[in-house]
């Protein structure tokens, strides 16, 4: 069932939330060992919150939009009284005395909060190998990583641990685990979705995002945690629209920029034939693809591996100074770097995304409605390719990893990635659409056409809890 | 070419009090040599005119109403720190003894 067809049915009182939690707890007892998606589940937690749903839907009182559905935290969100670690030694044990303004958002929709999941130390990696309890393994395949940072999310939702799980995106990681796991993945507009109670990387790149099995579950997500957040400084007040009404009308009149001269080269075989499906599926869904040029964009990676750096070095100086030690080599070194940078290569890294930004708004985005690229650009990584100790050319391999979903970090621009098809070894692949500011309701339209048109049921994760079939 | 030795690595780590083994002054030496080629891409960028912005939209200042509201559990609070006294935070003296 989808999360839309579980709070339906909950709110019906025809499911209970316990049994749904229920359901879960089992999978994750059955198959959590072998994947390694949480690095705590709050056991006693989901069950009073479960609890709490049905007694509201017995007393006839609503439960709210997502009641009894299962969500699954990256674990650097704060939840209070309950162990928040970034997967780094330097904050094992730590309990927050409070939620992440997402975690209370979620709680009040009706939303029943299974745990914590594992992700790269700090959020500092693509794979959710670089953690200080072990790395997490693709359900899919569990000889390779499940993408990163919020690798633990994704695979707790592509294994049925939970229906949705919450991650966070500073320059792909939401939607690259979400691509290497089969799942929609959406890094909303920078300033939409409160950051308060999320441990920072980068405080200017930093987005919250939904990982889902479909789409139409990522916009009933959004909905719950989208709006403004008082103690965000870099939150926003746009209208909230209703992400779910019109989501299924057509898109024949949007205009769609496949910027060509950014994509070739980056991507491997198998990728860029799996993404000549979507071009294909375009014509099918009739908005004609338009090559486009973006302005700038080949420096935009590495201007953002940039900022991730200095920001990051800034919020770590004082454990840096105390606590060196206490990092996994990797983050250590990515911290290190930013304290290298001389201020005036950041200044001018601002500098460069304030002309970069308003190029692409005023010319790229007068020309078309939304940019369609791949995800991720090659095969995924085992997990013994991702250990940098055996593999040293593994750094450039993350940078690399971002090469389609970092320019839109810098941007702030909303982006969603979806399934389009498998590469020859058998692992999904993913698309990405990006849009205008604030401009999720358009994006989540153009995915769900896309997902109609692709309509995969073959390439659905086969898992064996996951009650598609009931 | 590279830009960095593992002297300036060393004198920087120093500076920012970190001490490394000389095992990961070697790796750290090859992996901040990267980073700088970026800062090097960056600082060859011509971007006159152009003034920098922290965040990639113009933001305006959203103030939250001044009204009193429910505040964090004050034991729950003090817990967290290493070290308190009569209800305070205790930390190290910053200006020198009191007169």
């Amino acid at each position: 069932m989808t999360a839309r067809e579980i709070a339906a049915a909950v709110r019906a009182g025809e499911h209970s939330a316990v049994a749904e939690l229920d359901e879960r707890l089992a999978a994750i007892d059955d198959r959590d060992g072998e994947i390694h998606a949480f690095n705590h589940v709050m056991i006693e937690e989901a069950r009073t919150a479960a609890e709490t749903v049905d007694r509201h839907v017995a007393a006839g009182e609503d439960p709210g939009p997502l009641a009894g559905v299962t969500v699954a935290l990256k674990d650097n969100m704060c939840t209070r009284g309950v162990p928040t670690t970034c997967s780094s030694k330097i904050l094992d044990g730590w309990c927050p005395p409070y939620d992440a303004t997402v975690v209370q958002r979620l709680a009040a929709a009706g939303a029943v909060i299974v745990g914590k999941t594992n992700l790269d130390e700090f959020a500092m990696g693509s794979s959710t190998e670089n953690s200080a309890f072990g790395a997490t393994r693709n359900p899919h395949d569990t000889s390779r990583v499940p993408g990163g940072s919020s690798g633990g999310s994704a695979a707790s939702v592509a294994a049925g641990f939970t229906s949705l799980a919450l991650g966070s995106d500073t320059g792909g990681s939401v939607r690259l685990p979400a691509a290497a796991c089969g799942l929609v993945g959406l890094k909303p507009t920078f300033g939409l979705v409160g950051r308060s109670g999320v441990i920072p990387l980068a405080h200017s790149l930093d987005t919250v995002g939904p990982l889902t099995r479909g789409v139409r579950d990522c916009a009933l997500m959004l909905q719950a945690i989208a709006g403004h957040d008082a103690k965000d400084s870099a939150s926003q007040q746009p209208r909230i629209p209703d992400y779910l009404a019109g989501i299924e009308d057509s898109i024949t009149e949007l205009r769609v920029g496949v910027p060509r001269h950014y994509l070739d080269g980056a991507m491997d075989e198998d990728v860029a034939k799996t993404f000549e499906t979507a071009v294909q599926a375009l014509k099918t869904l009739g908005p004609a693809a338009h090559e486009v040029r973006i302005e700038g964009i080949e420096m935009s990676n590495r201007v953002t591996t940039l900022l991730i750096a200095v920001e990051g070095a800034a919020v770590h100086s004082k454990w840096l100074e105390s606590r060196a030690g206490d990092y996994g080599s990797q983050t250590l070194g990515r911290l290190m770097a930013g304290l290298f940078v001389p201020a005036e290569a950041y200044v001018r890294a601002l500098e460069y995304r304030r002309r970069f930004l308003r190029q692409t708004l005023e010319s790229l985005f007068r020309q078309v409605d939304l940019l369609l690229t791949p995800m991720w650009p090659f095969r995924l990584p085992t997990i013994e390719e991702s250990d940098l100790g055996g593999n040293p050319g593994f750094a450039a391999m993350v940078t690399a990893s971002g090469h389609y979903s970092r320019p839109f970090n810098l941007l702030g621009l909303p982006a969603i990635t979806l399934p389009c098809g498998r590469c020859s070894r058998g692992l999904p692949l993913g698309l990405q659409l990006v849009g205008r500011p604030f401009e999720e309701a358009l994006l989540l339209r153009a995915a769900r056409a896309f997902e109609r048109c692709l309509d995969l049921p073959a390439d659905r994760p086969e898992i064996s809890v996951w009650r598609s079939e009931l | 070419m590279s830009r960095i030795s593992r002297d300036d690595v060393a004198h920087v780590a120093r500076l920012a009090r970190l001490e490394l083994t000389d095992d990961e002054l070697e790796t750290f030496t090859d992996q901040l040599d990267a980073v700088l080629g970026h800062a090097a891409d960056v600082e060859a960028l011509d971007v006159a005119g152009v003034a920098p912005t922290a965040h990639p939209f113009p933001l305006t200042n959203v103030l939250r109403p001044d009204e009193p509201g429910a505040t964090l559990d004050r034991a729950e609070v003090l817990a967290q720190a290493p070290s308190v006294e009569d209800d305070r935070f205790r930390v190290p003296p910053a200006m020198g003894e009191a007169p």
